[in-house]
C-alpha cells in the first residue's frame, strides 16, 4: 500500500525465531511427566531391600517397569497436550466475539481507506485523458474536479488510516488482555498434577512468547494482510474496469506468483521448524551454563561447553542463513516475474495505444497500478512467517485452555460446620475407602480408610516412593482420589470452595519459593491484610525473627534485591511463618524441615506445640526427630499403612519403625 | 578485550543495577564503530551488498524514465516499431532490479549469520570465564537477552540500516535530481513535504521507541508474575491465594495495555503523516503538471515519469526516521554486548608462579590463614561475613564444618576452588598459596559437591566424569557405587541416559547422589562436600556414609554438615560462628566442651535459644 517494495524488503528479514523464542516446545521430553517421575523413583534400587537383585522387578507385581512407560511418557510429553479439533478456531471466535461491532467498524474503515488510496492513479488517468483536452479548450472544470477529488481522497485515506490504527489497537489490546488473563487464570486453576507434568517453563512460554507471537500477528501482520488483500482486490477491479484485455493479462500474473509463494511457504516452514529447534538448544545450553556457573568453573567445563555450545550455535546460524537465503530467492524470483510481466503489459498497452484502441492516460494508470500491485509481494512473505508462528502459538494456547482442571471447584459449595465454642481449633480428617491411581492406571495408593481425630498430630514415615506425599496431596486436595472420599469434619473436600478449603487445610512443602517483594509480603501470603504485628508475631513464634532483623532492611528487605541472600533453611522458616499466619484447622508438613538445622527444627516443633496446639497436623519427614512430637505414627510401604500407633508403642515394638528409630538414635551418638 | 578496563569505560561497564538499561554515554556512532572488528572479515560482502542495493535502486529509478521514452516517443508518434528497444531496456532494468535485490540478500546471508554466531560464541566464552560474583549480579535472563535479541539487533543493523542509510540517501539525492531535471517546478512541489516528513518521522520514532522500551519492561514485569505464579504454584494452591495473584496480574496487564495503546496512537499519527503528506503533494504536482502539459510546456510522458519517480522516492524519505531509530537501538545492543566483554576475567590478575604444589617434606593439607570475606554487593553497614578464619585441615584428614544457617559455611568452601576470592588473608594447599596456582590446576586438585546438585544436559556418564576427564569405566562404576547411585543402571539407557534440562528429570536425592559421584570420581587430592546427604532418606544416607568413609580415608576433605550423622564422617569438627572458627575438636570433645556446638547438634539449648531470641526482639 503506502510503502514501496523496499519497506517490505526491510521488514521481511525479521526471522521468526528471533521474535519468538520458545525454549520448551521443541525440546523433547524436557521434563518427565508425573508418572515418569514416579517410575524413576520406582527404579531406585532401594538399599533397604538387598534381596532385590534386579532393579526392574521392584516396582511390585503387576506393573512392568523399565524403559517402556518412561519412554512413552516422555514421547507424549514432547507432543504437548492434545489439542481438541477446532479448539484454536473456537478460542479465536470467543476472543473476538465481544468486539464484533468494533471489528466490523474497523473493516469498513480499511475498506474505504484502501478505496480512497487506490483511486489515485485512476484520477491521474482522468487528469491526462479529460483534464488536458478540457484545459486546452479553456475548461478548467475537469482538472479542478480531479484535483479536489485527489486531495479529498488523500485526506480521507489519511484520517481513516489514523482512525483504523487506533481502533485496531484497542481491539488487539483488549483481545490480548483477555487472552493473557484467561491463560493466567486457567493455569492457576489447573491442578498440581498437571503442573508437574506440563513443567513450569512450558506454561510460562504459553503466557509469554506464544502470546507475543499472536500479538505480532494481530498488531502488524493482520493489518498488513488486510491492506494487501484489499489493494490487490481493488487494483484488480480497477485494471479490469480500465481495460479488460490488459486487466486479464495483468491478473494472469497471479498464477506464477501464487505458485512461487506456495513453494516458498513450504520451504520456509521447514526452515522455520529447524530454526526453532536450533534456537531452543542454544537457549537451553546458555541458561544451563549460566545457572550452573559454579560447577562449570569448579569442574573446568569451559572448553567442553564451548564445543557443545559451538555446535548448537553453528546450527542456529546455519538455519538463520538458510532462512535468509530462501527469502532472498523468493524475493528475487517473484519480483523478477512481476517486472517481466509489467514489461509485457506495458509493451502490449503501448501497442494498443499506437493502435488507438487504448487511451494514453489509461496506460499511465496501468503502469502506476501494476507497480503497486506487485509491491506487497515481500510483505506477503513476512506475513506468512508471522502467521506460521502465530498459528502454532494459538494452537498451543488453545490446547492449554481446553485442558480441564482435574481438581475442579464445586458447583455448589458447602461450608464447614462451625466449631463449637471452646473446642480445639483442629478438625477431624477421614479417608473413606480412598484409593489413588495415576492416569495411566498405575496404582499408587490401594483403597484404604483412615481416621485422624481433631487435634491429633500424625507423623507419616516410610521410604522414598512409599506414597507419603500422595497421601498429603489428597488431604490438601492437590489431587482428587480416584475412589472414595476425603472428609473434613464430615464434609467432602470436593464440596468446599477454595477459600473455605484453605481456611481448613494448609500445606507446607519442602521447596520454599519466595515471591518477589519484601520478607513481610512473603509471610503475609498466609493471610493477606495481616498487620505488621501479626507478621512479626508469626516470625517470632517460628524462630525466624532474629535472621529477618539481621537483613539490611529487616522485614522490608526485598528478597530479590542485593543483600537479600536468604539460605534454604531461612526460606523454610519463612514458609513456616506463612503457615502460622494462615492459622488453619489442619496443617500438613511435607518434608518441610529438610533444610533446617537442629535448632531450627526444634523451634518449629516448639511452635507446633504452643502456637499450633489443638490443630490437626500431618507431618511427613525423612528425619525421625520430627516424629517425637507426634501423637501417632503411620509407617507406609508401597502405598499401604503397615504400622499405626503411638511413637512409644511402635518404638517399643519390633516392627520397621522400631528398627528405623534405633538406627537413627545411633546416628545421634 | 583482554586488557583491563580503562577508567573511561567504567561508568558504562559497571552496571549499578543489572536490570536497568544503562544510560547511553557514548554517541551512537562511537558505539557502532566497536562492531568493526567483527564486521571486518566480511567487509567486502557488505560493500558488495551495498553496491548491489545501490544499483538495484538506481535501476528502479531509471524505469520511470524509460516509461517516459515509451509514452513520449513511439506511443505519442504511433510508431510501433520504436517500442522494442525501450521495452527491452525496461525488461533488463526490471529483471536487474529484482535480481540485484536478491543478490544483495544472498551475498550477506551466510556472512552475517556467521558474524552473529561469532559474537554469540565470544559472549558465551567470556561469560563462562567471568567470576561467580559477576553472575550473582546479573540475572541469567539479562544475559540471555544479550545472547539472543541483542545479537539479532546487531545483525539486522548490518543487514539493513547500515546499507540503506547509504543507499537511500544516494537514491533520494539522485531521485530529486531526476525530478528537477524532468520539471523543476513539479520537483519543488514534490520536495516540499520531504523536510517536515523527515522531522515528523524522527520525532515520532523517538517517542515511539521510548514507549516501546516501556512496553518491553512492562512485558518483562508481567513475565515475572507469570513465572512466579507457576514456580510458586504449590504455595498459592496450599494457601488458596490465586485470586490475589490474578489481581496483581490484571493490574500489570492493564498497565501494559495502556502503554500499548499509547504506542498505537503514536503509530497512527506517524502513519497518517507518512501516508498523508506525500499524497497531498502528489495531488498538487498532478494539477500543476496537467496545466503544463495542456499549455505544451511539458509532455504527458514527463508527467507519468515524474509521478512514478515521486512514488519511488517515498520509501527513502519515510525510512530515514526508522533507520536512525534502528541504528540507535543497535548502538544500545552493542553497548550491552561490550558491557559483558569489557568486564575483566577472573584470571586476568592471576600471576601463577608455580605449576603445582610441590610438597617438600611433609604435606601440609589445606590451611586458611586470617581469611576475611564479604560479598561485593553486601550493604555497606553489614560486617564482613568471614572475619579472619584460621583453620587447618591436615593431609588425609576429614574435617567437618558446622555452624548455624547463614554463618558462611558454603561461602568458605567456595573460596577453596576460587569461585570467589577472599577479601584478605590467604589459603594454602600443601603450603602453596592458591592464588599462585593456575586456576585449572587448582580446580583439578580440589573437587566439589555443591549443596545444589546441578546436572547438565548430557548423559549421566558425562555428568559424572566431568569431575575427572579421562577416567575410565571402572572409575565411573566405583564412583556410582560410592554414591549409592545404582539406580543409574535401571535408567532407560543406563549411564548413557540423557539427563538435565533436555533429558530425564531425576529426583533431588538422585541428583545429589550423582553430584557426589562426580566429586569423588577422580580420587581428588582435596575434596569439598557441601551438605552432601541432605536430600537422602535415612536408609540411603547410612549406605552412602559407609561407602564414603572409604573415599574420605584417602583424601583431605572439608565437609559442610548440618546433621550429627554427617559430622560422624569426619575426624574432627570445626565450628564457624560470627565469621570465625571458634572451636575445633572431635565430635565428642566439642559435645562436652562447647555449648554452642551442643545446641547446634542436639538442640539441647534450643528452647532457651528461641526464648532469648524472643526476648531480644
Amino acid at each position: 500500500m503506502t510503502s514501496t517494495g523496499l519497506t517490505a524488503d526491510t521488514l521481511t528479514d525479521r526471522h521468526p525465531s528471533d521474535t519468538e523464542i520458545d525454549v520448551e516446545a521443541e525440546a523433547p521430553g524436557l521434563t518427565t511427566t508425573a508418572e515418569a517421575g514416579a517410575d524413576a523413583e520406582q527404579w531406585q534400587v532401594e538399599p533397604a531391600q538387598p534381596h532385590e537383585p534386579e532393579p526392574g522387578t521392584e516396582s511390585g507385581p503387576g506393573s512392568a517397569p523399565g524403559p517402556g512407560p518412561l519412554v512413552g511418557a516422555a514421547a507424549e510429553d514432547a507432543e504437548d497436550i492434545p489439542v481438541p479439533p477446532g479448539a484454536p478456531r473456537a478460542l479465536l471466535r470467543s476472543l473476538m466475539g465481544p468486539h464484533r461491532g468494533r471489528i466490523v467498524l474497523a473493516m469498513v474503515m480499511i475498506v474505504v481507506q484502501q478505496a480512497a488510496l487506490q483511486v489515485g492513479p485512476l484520477l491521474v488517468s482522468l487528469a491526462i485523458d479529460r483534464g488536458i483536452p478540457a484545459l486546452r479548450a479553456n475548461d478548467a472544470g475537469p482538472l479542478i474536479a480531479v484535483t479536489v477529488g485527489y486531495l479529498a481522497c488523500a485526506t480521507l485515506a489519511t484520517l481513516l488510516q489514523r482512525a483504523f490504527i487506533r481502533l485496531s489497537g484497542v481491539i488487539n489490546q483488549d483481545i490480548l488482555l483477555d487472552m493473557r488473563q484467561r491463560i493466567f487464570r486457567h493455569a492457576q486453576r489447573l491442578s498440581l498434577d498437571f503442573h508437574e507434568r506440563y513443567t513450569s517453563g512450558r506454561i510460562i512460554s504459553r503466557a509469554t512468547s506464544d502470546v507475543d507471537a499472536v500479538r505480532e500477528l494481530l498488531s502488524e501482520g493482520l493489518q498488513e494482510l488486510l491492506s494487501v488483500g484489499l489493494s490487490v482486490v481493488y487494483i484488480s477491479g480497477l485494471l479490469l474496469f480500465l481495460d479488460w484485455r490488459l486487466g486479464l493479462v495483468s491478473l494472469a500474473s497471479f498464477v506464477p506468483v501464487y505458485l512461487l509463494t506456495r513453494s516458498y511457504r513450504r520451504r520456509s516452514q521447514r526452515i522455520y521448524r529447524r530454526s526453532r529447534t536450533a534456537v531452543a538448544t542454544v537457549i537451553v545450553r546458555f541458561t544451563e551454563t549460566m545457572n550452573g556457573i559454579r560447577p562449570v568453573q569448579a569442574f573446568r567445563r569451559e572448553a567442553a561447553n564451548e564445543v557443545a555450545f559451538g555446535v548448537a550455535n553453528a546450527d542456529y546460524a546455519k538455519s538463520n542463513a538458510d532462512s535468509l537465503l530462501s527469502m532472498a530467492r523468493f524475493v528475487a524470483v517473484s519480483r523478477a516475474t512481476a517486472n517481466v510481466w509489467i514489461t509485457g503489459v506495458v509493451l502490449w498497452g503501448a501497442y494498443l495505444v499506437t493502435d488507438n484502441s487504448l487511451q494514453l492516460g489509461v496506460l499511465a494508470a496501468f503502469v502506476l497500478y501494476l507497480r503497486r500491485l506487485f509491491d506487497p509481494i515481500d510483505q506477503l512473505a513476512m506475513f506468512l512467517n508471522s502467521y506460521q508462528s502465530a498459528a502454532a502459538a494459538l494452537e498451543k494456547i488453545a490446547g492449554l485452555l481446553a485442558h480441564e482442571p482435574s481438581v475442579p471447584e464445586p458447583v455448589e459449595a458447602t461450608v464447614l460446620p462451625a466449631r463449637p465454642e471452646g473446642s480445639p481449633a483442629g478438625r477431624e480428617i477421614v479417608f473413606e475407602e480412598v484409593g489413588f491411581a495415576y492416569r495411566t492406571g498405575k496404582q499408587v495408593l490401594p483403597t484404604f480408610s483412615l481416621r485422624i481425630p481433631a487435634g491429633e498430630s500424625v507423623a507419616v514415615v516410610g521410604a522414598t516412593g512409599a506414597g507419603k506425599s500422595t497421601l498429603a496431596k489428597l488431604l490438601a486436595r492437590f489431587y482428587d482420589p480416584t475412589g472414595g472420599r476425603v472428609l473434613l469434619d464430615g464434609v467432602d473436600l470436593r464440596e468446599l470452595a477454595t477459600a473455605e478449603l484453605r481456611r481448613g487445610v494448609v500445606m507446607v512443602t519442602q521447596e520454599s519459593f519466595l515471591f518477589s517483594g519484601t520478607v513481610a509480603d512473603n509471610i503475609a501470603v498466609g493471610r493477606p491484610g495481616a498487620s505488621r504485628e501479626e507478621v512479626e508475631a508469626a516470625a517470632k513464634a517460628i524462630g525466624a525473627h532474629a535472621f529477618i532483623n539481621a537483613l539490611p532492611e529487616g522485614y522490608d528487605t526485598d528478597v530479590r534485591k542485593r543483600g537479600g541472600r536468604i539460605s534454604a533453611g531461612q526460606r523454610q522458616l519463612v514458609a513456616f511463618a506463612r503457615a502460622l499466619l494462615a492459622d488453619p484447622a489442619v496443617l500438613i508438613l511435607d518434608e518441610a524441615t529438610s533444610s533446617l538445622d537442629v535448632p531450627g527444627e526444634q523451634a518449629v516443633q516448639e511452635a507446633m506445640r504452643t502456637v499450633l496446639a489443638g490443630r490437626t497436623a500431618v507431618i511427613i519427614a525423612h528425619r525421625l526427630s520430627t516424629v517425637e512430637i507426634a501423637d501417632r505414627v503411620l509407617v507406609m510401604e508401597q502405598g499401604r499403612v503397615v504400622e499405626d500407633g503411638s511413637p512409644a508403642d511402635l518404638i517399643a515394638g519390633t516392627g520397621r519403625f522400631s528398627r528405623l528409630h534405633e538406627a537413627w538414635r545411633d546416628s545421634l551418638v | 578485550m583482554t586488557e583491563p578496563p580503562t577508567p573511561a569505560h567504567s561508568p558504562v561497564d559497571n552496571p549499578t543495577d543489572a536490570a536497568a538499561v544503562p544510560a547511553r554515554k557514548r554517541s551512537t556512532v562511537r558505539s557502532l564503530l566497536r562492531i568493526w572488528p567483527y564486521a571486518r572479515p566480511i567487509r567486502w560482502f557488505l560493500v558488495g551488498s551495498t553496491s548491489a542495493a545501490m544499483i538495484a535502486s538506481l535501476a528502479g529509478l531509471l524505469i520511470p524514465l524509460v516509461l517516459k521514452q515509451i509514452v513520449d516517443g513511439p506511443v505519442a508518434h504511433r510508431h510501433t516499431a520504436g517500442l522494442w528497444w525501450p521495452a527491452a531496456l525496461l525488461l533488463v532494468l526490471g529483471v536487474a532490479e529484482a535480481l540485484l535485490f536478491g543478490v544483495r540478500r544472498w551475498m550477506v546471508a551466510r556472512p552475517l549469520s556467521r558474524v552473529e554466531q561469532t559474537m554469540r560464541a565470544d559472549l558465551y566464552a567470556r561469560l563462562q570465564r567471568l567470576p561467580v560474583s559477576f553472575h550473582d549480579r546479573w540475572a541469567s535472563g539479562q544475559l540471555l537477552s544479550r545472547a539472543t535479541s541483542d545479537m539479532f539487533t546487531i545483525r539486522l543493523f548490518l543487514a539493513f540500516p547500515l546499507v540503506f542509510l547509504i543507499v537511500n540517501s544516494m537514491v533520494f539525492l539522485i531521485g530529486i535530481g531526476i525530478m528537477f531535471s524532468l520539471d523543476w517546478q513539479l520537483g519543488l512541489i514534490a520536495v516540499l513535504p520531504a523536510a517536515p516528513l523527515i522531522v515528523l518521522c524522527s520525532y515520532f520514532e523517538r517517542r515511539y521507541s521510548a514507549a516501546a522500551r516501556l512496553a518491553q519492561d512492562q512485558t518483562g514485569d508481567l513475565a515475572t508474575i507469570i513465572e512466579e505464579s507457576v514456580l510458586g504454584i504449590r504455595i498459592l494452591k496450599a494457601f488458596g491465594r490465586h485470586r490475589t495473584m490474578a489481581q496483581r496480574f490484571r493490574e500489570q496487564a492493564r498497565e501494559l495495555r495502556g502503554t500499548e495503546l499509547h504506542k498505537a496512537r503514536l503509530l497512527a499519527n506517524l502513519w497518517a503523516v507518512i501516508v498523508g503528506l506525500p499524497e497531498l503533494a502528489l495531488a498538487c504536482s498532478l494539477a500543476v503538471g496537467v496545466v503544463q502539459v495542456a499549455h505544451g510546456s511539458s509532455t504527458a510522458g514527463t508527467l507519468v515519469a515524474f509521478l512514478s519517480t515521486a512514488l519511488a522516492l517515498r520509501w527513502p524519505v519515510e525510512s530515514l526516521g526508522w533507520l536512525l531509530a534502528y541504528s540507535n537501538e543497535a548502538a544500545t545492543a552493542t553497548d550491552r554486548f561490550f558491557e559483558v566483554l569489557d568486564t575483566p576475567l577472573a584470571e586476568e590478575d592471576d600471576q601463577p608462579t608455580v605449576d603445582a604444589p610441590q610438597p617438600a617434606g611433609p604435606r601440609d593439607g589445606i590451611r586458611f590463614e586470617g581469611v576475611r570475606f564479604r560479598y561485593p554487593d553486601a550493604p555497606a553497614e553489614t560486617p564482613d561475613l568471614l572475619q579472619g578464619v584460621d583453620l587447618h585441615v591436615r593431609t588425609g584428614e576429614t574435617l567437618a564444618l558446622v555452624g548455624t544457617t547463614g554463618s558462611g559455611k558454603t561461602t568458605l568452601t567456595a573460596l577453596l576452588p576460587r569461585l570467589y576470592d577472599s577479601t584478605s588473608g590467604r589459603i594454602t594447599l600443601d603450603g602453596v598459596d592458591i592464588t599462585e596456582l593456575p586456576r585449572p590446576t587448582l580446580r583439578r586438585l580440589v573437587s566439589v559437591a555443591f549443596e545444589e546438585p546441578t546436572l547438565f544436559s548430557a548423559s549421566v556418564k558425562e555428568n559424572v566424569l566431568m569431575g575427572a576427564p579421562g577416567a575410565d569405566e571402572n572409575a565411573l562404576q566405583r564412583a556410582l557405587d560410592t554414591a549409592q547411585a545404582q539406580f543409574v543402571r535401571a535408567l532407560p539407557q543406563g549411564p548413557d541416559t540423557q539427563v538435565g534440562e533436555q533429558g530425564l528429570s531425576l529426583s533431588g536425592g538422585q541428583r545429589q547422589r550423582l553430584a557426589l559421584a562426580r566429586a569423588v570420581v577422580g580420587g581428588p587430592e582435596f575434596l569439598v562436600l557441601d551438605d552432601p546427604l541432605s536430600a537422602l532418606d535415612v536408609h540411603t544416607e547410612a549406605l552412602v556414609e559407609k561407602a564414603l568413609r572409604r573415599v574420605l580415608a584417602e583424601t583431605t576433605a572439608l565437609v559442610v554438615a548440618h546433621r550429627p550423622s554427617t559430622v560422624l564422617l569426619a575426624d574432627r569438627v570445626a565450628l564457624l560462628s560470627d565469621g570465625r572458627i571458634t572451636a575445633v575438636g572431635t565430635h565428642h570433645d566439642l559435645l562436652e566442651s562447647c555449648p554452642e556446638y551442643r545446641e547446634l547438634m542436639s538442640g539441647e539449648l534450643a528452647a532457651a535459644g528461641s526464648a532469648s531470641e524472643g526476648s531480644r526482639a
